[in-house]
């Protein structure tokens, strides 16, 4: 099956774009802004929406190049992205030590003893630094790069069978999902516990995006366009809204019937419970219903914005991480009223627009410049 | 400002066997502004009927949030002040209130320590402080959730009814302690298993947001907490009032 040859499609570079803000306002903790993200109106979240793109996009752009210069050159393109989100997340783990080692010098209050003890690992940064770099020890909302570096990791050999079989790759991809929920796979965090992000789990929405990208998503396209498919899609998503009320009403869970309750609950988030699969895919069907490929204002200035956030989404993530930090400290030291709030996230946001269009112009400077052009499809195809 | 929204919505729905949480005493302003908050559709038979009895039994078991340092920690922490907004409100009751309470368990760890405690205290109304410790540690989510069903299964099974009580808000830490998915699984249980849950949460986090009280300020003073915790108590107080009352009248017990 080859990679469908046609030019970037810009919807996979605007969703991105918008689940890279939602990430970065439900990272700020106890921000007043985040209750705009999808995650308060149903199962799913924008990491379900980061996690099927970047499949998606890493296997359209490596899939190019494993065609092209066979699989170990693309294999090799592949671990060097890796190591680059490695690098960038040690980056981010570094940020964060100053923070809390700030916080831990700077706060005091009787109210709040037990949880300070969360800042006893300071004192053996031999062992937390250590368990850090062997992506065991993650702190809060530095989950998502970890997984994606092992999501990468083992992604050569997943891409070398969806070039040859890709039912058959997909199948390994949903066996793999299955055994983890039998036997309860996962990777171990320190002190205690799994991964926040089961990549045994999580793999399955990387693969079904990269398995959309080398044509999965032509051959669907009778389905997704089918009313019956895009009704069921509005009716999941009222009944995911309608539950999700009840998370906010008690009062409201009355009137979930138990054996509802029974059947859903608990939601995984951990290991990407079906439905939140289920709500994701919905999503997913109503947006390629009612947003074509060609929609003219997808080239307009008013989408631009969220569109180049997504086509430099290792960076953006990163720095929106970071302005994550950065909002909660400015919350913590400075003031914490809504208003406040708003202007921070909205500040972040335009922080992170303007880090992109300055990376694009980069690019193209670098493009054009003097010296022989990048032979980089990593970032020629845009990041994966 | 996600309520706000939804309460919109959420008034065109009829209600069904709500109990309209009711002032229980003269409660300060700081407090019943997050009173509001305070939701809860499941009646307490048991504590019902131990009012009509007069003599009302609690064990409050819980980690680290539910102390406060210093001398007079122990009087002013909400159990001793849940204790004397009862006190209030059901006059001619003997309310008495055992604590459990130690700094860093998980809810396992609390688990194993409950039965000695039902056996001790035998209670009518257990209140289970829990989520923090697990969160802190990160103990996995099912076997949180277990943790969590055997308590309440424990605690049933000794004649009591049970609160679950979830995590403080606490900005400072905010970026440190991942409570969310613990809180959010202390919900799910608690709709599961037919159980109030006294959302310690949500009403902290609106105090903060409101500025009725100053959660980030770094003090080594105990006033602030001291407050923090009476309204908590007086808020619990309310919830078991009106869980009481949407209970059918209890019978009189016989003489």
């Amino acid at each position: 099956m080859a990679p469908v040859k046609t030019e970037r499609d810009l919807r996979l570079d605007l969703f991105r774009g918008l689940a890279l803000w939602l990430i970065f306002l439900d990272h700020i903790p106890s921000n007043a802004v985040s209750w705009i993200t999808i995650r308060n109106y149903g199962f799913s979240d924008a990491t379900e929406i980061f996690v099927f793109i970047s499949g998606y996009t890493a296997a359209f752009v490596y899939g190019r190049a494993m065609q092209e210069h066979g699989i170990m050159v693309a294999g090799a393109r592949v671990l060097k992205r890796a190591w680059q989100i490695y690098v960038a997340h040690v980056f981010l783990f570094a940020i964060y030590l100053a923070e809390i080692s700030y916080v831990a010098h700077s706060f005091d209050n009787p109210l709040y003893t037990e949880e300070m003890g969360v800042l006893d690992f300071l004192k053996n940064p031999d062992v937390t630094i250590l368990q850090a770099l062997i992506l065991k020890f993650k702190p809060v909302n530095m989950d998502v790069l970890p997984l994606y570096i092992v999501l990468l990791a083992g992604f050569a050999p997943v891409l070398w069978l969806l070039l040859r079989a890709p039912s058959l790759a997909l199948i390994v991809s949903a066996l793999l999902y299955s055994l983890m929920w039998v036997f309860d796979w996962n990777f171990p965090a320190y002190p205690s516990g799994g991964w926040m992000f089961n990549p045994m789990a999580w793999q399955l929405l990387f693969v079904f995006g990269a398995w959309c990208a080398l044509g999965g998503a032509r051959n669907l396209t009778r389905w997704i366009n089918s009313p019956v498919l895009v009704g069921l899609a509005v009716v999941y998503l009222v009944f995911a809204c309608l539950i999700a009320l009840t998370w906010y009403f008690p009062r409201f869970g009355v009137y979930v019937p138990e054996f509802v309750g029974n059947v859903i609950y608990p939601i995984d988030k951990t290991n990407l419970d079906v439905l939140r699969i289920l709500h994701f895919l919905s999503l997913a069907v109503i947006t390629v219903y009612f947003v074509p490929r060609d929609w003219p204002t997808l080239r307009s200035k008013a989408l631009w914005p969220a569109i180049v956030c997504g086509q430099h989404s290792l960076e953006i993530f990163c720095l929106g991480v970071f302005l994550s930090f950065a909002a909660h400290f400015v919350f913590t030291e400075v003031s914490n009223r809504v208003v406040v709030q708003f202007a921070v996230s909205l500040l972040g946001i335009l922080v992170m627009v303007a880090a992109a269009a300055v990376l694009s112009w980069y690019k193209r400077v670098e493009r054009q410049g003097p010296r022989p052009p990048a032979t980089k499809p990593g970032y020629a195809g845009g990041d994966a | 400002m996600i309520r706000r929204i939804l309460l919109v919505l959420a008034l065109l729905l009829p209600p069904v066997a709500v109990a309209t949480a009711q002032t229980v005493g003269d409660m300060p302003a700081e407090c019943r502004v997050a009173q509001h908050l305070i939701e809860n559709g499941v009646p307490l038979q048991r504590v019902a009927k131990a009012i009509a009895a007069k003599r009302l039994s609690i064990l409050v078991i819980g980690a680290g949030s539910s102390l406060l340092p210093g001398p007079n920690g122990a009087q002013n922490a909400y159990p001793a002040r849940l204790r004397s907004a009862l006190a209030e409100q059901f006059p001619g009751v003997e309310i008495t209130v055992a604590t459990d309470v130690k700094a860093r368990r998980s809810a396992l760890e609390m688990v194993k320590a409950l039965p000695e405690d039902l056996a001790a205290t035998k209670p009518d109304l257990v209140i289970w402080q829990t989520g923090t410790v697990d969160a802190m540690q990160g103990i996995d989510q099912d076997e949180f959730s277990r943790a969590l069903d055997k308590g309440i299964a424990k605690a049933r099974s000794a004649g009591a009814d049970i609160i679950l009580m979830n995590s403080q808000y606490s900005p400072r830490t905010d970026s440190m302690i991942a409570l969310g998915t613990y809180g959010e699984t202390l919900r799910w249980v608690a709709v599961q298993r037919e159980v109030p849950l006294f959302d310690r949460f949500s009403v902290m986090k609106l105090w903060g947001d409101l500025g009725t009280f100053d959660l980030y300020s770094a003090t080594k003073k105990l006033d602030i907490a001291g407050r923090v915790h009476d309204c908590i108590g007086r808020l619990l107080a309310v919830l078991i009032a009106a869980a009481v009352k949407s209970e059918a009248p209890p019978e009189q017990a016989p003489k």
